[in-house]
């Protein structure tokens, strides 16, 4: 039977909700406050600004990361910026066009309430982090400047050089820090959550693995709250952080938290393509290049030619030949098909698949110092992973794996189907749709953390009686029996294949059937091949050393396990999704034009998949999508 | 990837190499280094991607893989380094160790691979170690006190743009450790001192200027680094070109305590 999912929405109309509803919550009034115990997983940007704001309110909160300090969350790396509704451009930017460009950005499927308070709160992450002292690239008359991303006709993205995500977290760490010290907040790093405790069908808190000495710890609360990043490395080579990963909100899930729209998958167009099997990472490189990079191959198949060597009218600009008004800035998800199409028809350059992006022309016309200016670190940081220098030669780029728009369910409160249970930043589902625009995922982390979860937190705790529950419950001892049994068969199996080699089979795998062009041949046979995998998995795994000390064996083991089960839940979810929308690519299902091809009458729902037992056999619950603000149409950059 | 099956390893030549690495099993035991032999190492791998190679090497052949700290592997996060050939971070200027590519290498080399040295970082296990004393520094002051929300328009108070250049050129440290490491002192001003500038080029750092440089200095003296007599050896090993000038602003937010 499928469950109803009820997204809590408050009524009225769309601009007053968010106001209206922190009305109605439940406060918790400062002195009690410090009777609340809250656990935060995840100090990322949702992470540690909730962190810091749940602990400046009062309440007491531990925090957990997995690298030895906050600062060094995933999110560091972000790039470009982060979109705000400030308008101080004067050039017709709003909050009701911030939310219209999100919800049509989005591909029409994600919630029309979240995302207006995303752009509404959109402003005051601004504010905030500007009085925490981010350094803002600023005009010279001392004002914020903004620059364009796409899939905006506006200028809205604030951002500090190209280290943007670092000046943030940065920003929320200092806050985060100075609760450290004020022994509002605890912290744990080097510290790992390997499963939820969930007591009377409520989170009550989680067991960790000390990752220096290896213990496995209980921690108990009055709510739990997810900020543990996306899952983009089911992929293996993605754009994300080694360390990644779907553990926590994938434990979650099978203690009862439904999963939402697993297959929602972002390939970033603009990345440094492979170079060979031993290949740890792939490297973005920002959006904005495509402002003056233009994208090429050449016309005739395995022309083996050096870029320069290929006159012009033997090129074959492909973006801006099959999409005039848009060129090289279509959408991400649209230049990445191309340029997988085209190396599939034998046109890549290099090793065969990537595609150029080069700057000559906008070089000759503004001069080199210009885009040194405009681009110096990404140029820098591109020759010094590839060695050659692309103010000279055209850069080669190649889609890969980037973001993921799926993630835990959560309904208008951020609060998952477990009560007590709040996901916020990428780990949940709830902003972007089925595709996510540039310089969105910052401002709905810090959104999340700063401004809309420490309401509804104060809610959850204000209007519900919650017995006292300490860490010596059974429940606890039961779910740590769990964990240990875990880590002990992981050692235990010795067999003769690495946890990388098997993350890395796992990889290809969702690669070549979930990546951006998805069959229904493909799917069924990754549905087939992740299970055997997982099999030999269990049966033939080698980790070395042992559960009492640092083992980095053991954590990628882990973490690679969970991606196994995850993994096969990826495909069903695609398979399923008998449509083509955002990131979701089905070949079945295109236009006659190769464009994809949405079916609003069957599938304009959240997928919300629920754990039965068993993996795969999860239960597909479905949150109708209501567009009472926006018009449905085929989105079309031609 | 398609490619992952076709030709391996790019235009790349191959490398074999010699590599002296420090084995220490947690930070109660005394350790030692140990020879590895490695082939097929080609120069596009990065260093990071040439340790995974010889980590597999090392449980095929039955012995415990080499611990080292990593995560973003583009330079960002500051959880990589160690000392190669005796530089932090290896031989490339302005590169985290993450971001060294195997070209900077030849044919036969020998490698001797370390873990950061420094009374505040003990090792953990091999060439991780332990950095919590740099988040004690920041905890003692390392912030401008605001709580969430309550905050005025960000445009309210404009700032010179060569005032945020400079704040924004000090905030780009990624707290890796290498400047300790270098030091022969093991001082971590270089790194204390780009927080203290970096807010106090900021309107927004003004009020707790001298407090902070005060409560940070004060820190780092408890925690055991130990003092700056100018060799300048953090300023030529930070990935981030993190300048001693810092260090001289430094000394006058700390003198203006003390007035
Ligand atoms: C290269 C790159 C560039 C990007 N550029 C932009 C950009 O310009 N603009 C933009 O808006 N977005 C950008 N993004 C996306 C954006 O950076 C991320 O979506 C966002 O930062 C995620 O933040 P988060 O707080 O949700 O998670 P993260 O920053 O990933 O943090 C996750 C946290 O959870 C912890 N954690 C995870 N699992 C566990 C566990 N089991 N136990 C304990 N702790 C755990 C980690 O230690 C970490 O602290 C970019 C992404 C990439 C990869
Ligand atoms: S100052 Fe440089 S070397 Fe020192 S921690 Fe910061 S980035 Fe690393
Ligand atoms: S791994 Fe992040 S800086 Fe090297």
């Amino acid at each position: 039977m499928a469950t109803v999912l009820d997204s809590k929405v408050p009524s009225g109309p769309l601009g007053e909700k968010w106001e209206k509803h922190k009305f109605e919550s439940k406060l918790v009034n400062p002195a009690n406050r410090r009777k609340f115990s809250v656990i935060v997983v995840g100090t990322g940007l949702a992470g540690a600004s909730a962190a810091a704001s749940l602990g400046d309110m009062g309440y007491k909160v531990k925090a957990f990361c997995f690298q030895d300090s906050p600062r060094r969350a995933h999110s560091i790396a972000a790039q470009g910026g982060i979109n705000a509704a400030k308008n101080y451009r004067n050039d017709g930017d709003s909050v009701h066009r911030l939310f219209y460009d999100t919800i049509k950005g989005g591909d029409y499927r994600a919630r029309e309430a979240n995302v207006h308070r995303l752009a509404e709160v959109s402003v005051n992450i601004i504010d905030q982090c500007v009085a925490q002292g981010v350094p803002f690239a600023r005009e010279y008359g001392g004002l914020l400047d903004n620059r364009s991303f796409g899939g905006a006709q506006v200028s809205r993205t604030f951002y500090a050089r190209g280290q943007t995500g670092q000046q943030l977290l940065l920003g929320a760490y200092s806050a985060l820090s100075r609760q450290i010290h004020l022994n509002n907040v605890e912290m744990h790093t080097r510290t790992e959550m390997l499963d939820l405790v969930v007591v009377d069908g409520r989170a009550r808190g989680i067991i960790t693995r000390n990752l220096v000495t290896g213990a496995v710890e209980r921690h108990s609360a009055d709510a739990v709250l997810l900020c543990t990043g996306g899952y983009g490395n089911v992929f293996f080579l993605s754009t994300n952080a080694q360390g990644c990963n779907v553990t926590a909100t994938w434990r979650a899930h099978r203690r009862g938290a439904f999963f939402a729209n697993p297959c929602y998958t972002q390939i970033h167009p603009t990345c440094i393509p492979v170079h060979g099997e031993d290949q740890s990472k792939l490297t973005l490189m920002s959006e904005s290049l495509r402002n003056d990079g233009r994208v090429w191959v050449p016309k005739a198949k395995g022309d083996k030619r050096r870029a320069e060597d290929i006159p012009e009218a033997e090129r074959d600009y492909f973006l801006e030949r099959k999409y005039p008004a848009f060129g090289n800035l279509v959408p991400r998800d649209i230049a990445s098909r191309n340029a997988k199409e085209v190396c599939d028809e034998g046109r890549g350059v290099g090793e065969g698949q990537a595609v150029y992006l080069d700057f000559a022309a906008s070089i000759a016309r503004v001069g080199e110092n210009v885009i040194r200016d405009r681009y110096g670190n990404l140029f820098d940081m591109y020759a010094k992973i590839t060695a050659e220098n692309p103010y000279k030669t055209p850069m080669q780029i190649y889609p890969a794996v980037h973001y993921t728009m799926g993630g835990l369910w959560v309904d208008y409160n951020l609060q998952s189907t477990i009560p007590g249970l709040f996901v916020l930043g990428e780990a949940n589902f709830s902003d972007h749709g089925a595709n996510r625009l540039g310089a969105s995922a910052l401002m709905q982390g810090l959104a999340d953390g700063y401004f809309v979860a420490p309401y509804t937190i104060g809610n959850y705790l204000g209007g519900t009686k919650l017995d006292p529950v300490t860490a010596n419950a059974p429940e606890f001892g039961a779910v740590e029996n769990d964990v240990n049994e875990r880590v002990n068969k992981l050692l235990s199996i010795k067999g003769n294949k690495t946890p990388l080699a098997f993350h890395k089979e796992l990889g290809k795998i969702m690669w070549n059937e979930c990546g951006m062009a998805r069959s229904k041949d493909g799917l069924e046979s990754a549905l087939k091949r992740i299970p055997e995998l997982r099999e030999e998995f269990w049966n033939n795994i080698k980790v070395t050393g042992e559960a009492g000390e640092f083992n980095q064996q053991l954590e990628r083991a882990g973490r690679v396990a969970d991606f196994l089960e995850f993994g096969e839940l990826f495909a069903k979810d695609a398979l399923v999704r008998e449509e083509s929308c955002g990131g979701h690519f089905r070949v079945e299902h295109q236009t006659e034009e190769g464009e994809a091809k949405r079916d609003d009458d069957n599938f304009a729902h959240v997928a919300a998949y629920e754990w039965t037992g068993k993996s795969g056999a999860q239960t597909r619950n479905v949150e109708q999508l209501i567009f009472e603000n926006v018009k449905l149409t085929q989105r079309s950059y031609k | 990837m398609a490619t992952l099956n076709g030709t391996s390893n790019g235009h790349g030549k191959m490398l074999s190499l010699t590599l002296q690495i420090w084995r220490q099993k947690n930070s109660k035991t005394k350790g030692r280094m140990e020879e590895y032999k490695i082939k097929g190492v080609s120069t596009e791998m990065s260093f990071l991607e040439m340790l995974d190679m010889l980590n597999e090497q090392l449980i095929k052949e039955g012995k415990d893989p080499v611990a080292f700290d990593h995560d973003c592997r583009e330079g960002i996060c500051g959880m990589c380094g160690a000392m190669v050939n005796g530089y932090a971070h290896g031989p490339d200027e302005a590169t985290t160790l993450c971001q060294t590519h195997m070209r900077s290498f030849s044919d036969g080399d020998t490698i001797t691979i370390e873990p950061w040295r420094a009374k505040a970082f003990p090792v953990i296990k091999d060439l991780a170690v332990d950095r919590t004393s740099f988040e004690r520094i920041i905890q003692s002051g390392g912030y401008i006190s605001v709580g969430t929300g309550g905050t005025p328009d960000a445009n309210a108070i404009p700032i010179p743009k060569e005032a945020a250049d400079r704040a924004m050129d000090a905030a780009q440290c990624i707290g890796c450790g290498a400047c300790v490491a270098a030091c022969p002192n093991a001082s971590a001003m270089l790194f204390t001192s780009a927080k203290i500038s970096h807010l106090a080029n900021l309107p927004q750092g003004q009020v707790e200027r001298h407090l902070r440089a005060a409560n940070m200095i004060r820190a780092m003296d408890e925690l055991g680094f130990g003092n700056c007599t100018n060799h300048g050896e953090c300023e030529a090993v930070c990935p981030k070109e993190i300048k001693m000038e810092n260090i001289a602003l430094m000394n006058r937010e700390y003198f203006g305590a003390m007035m």
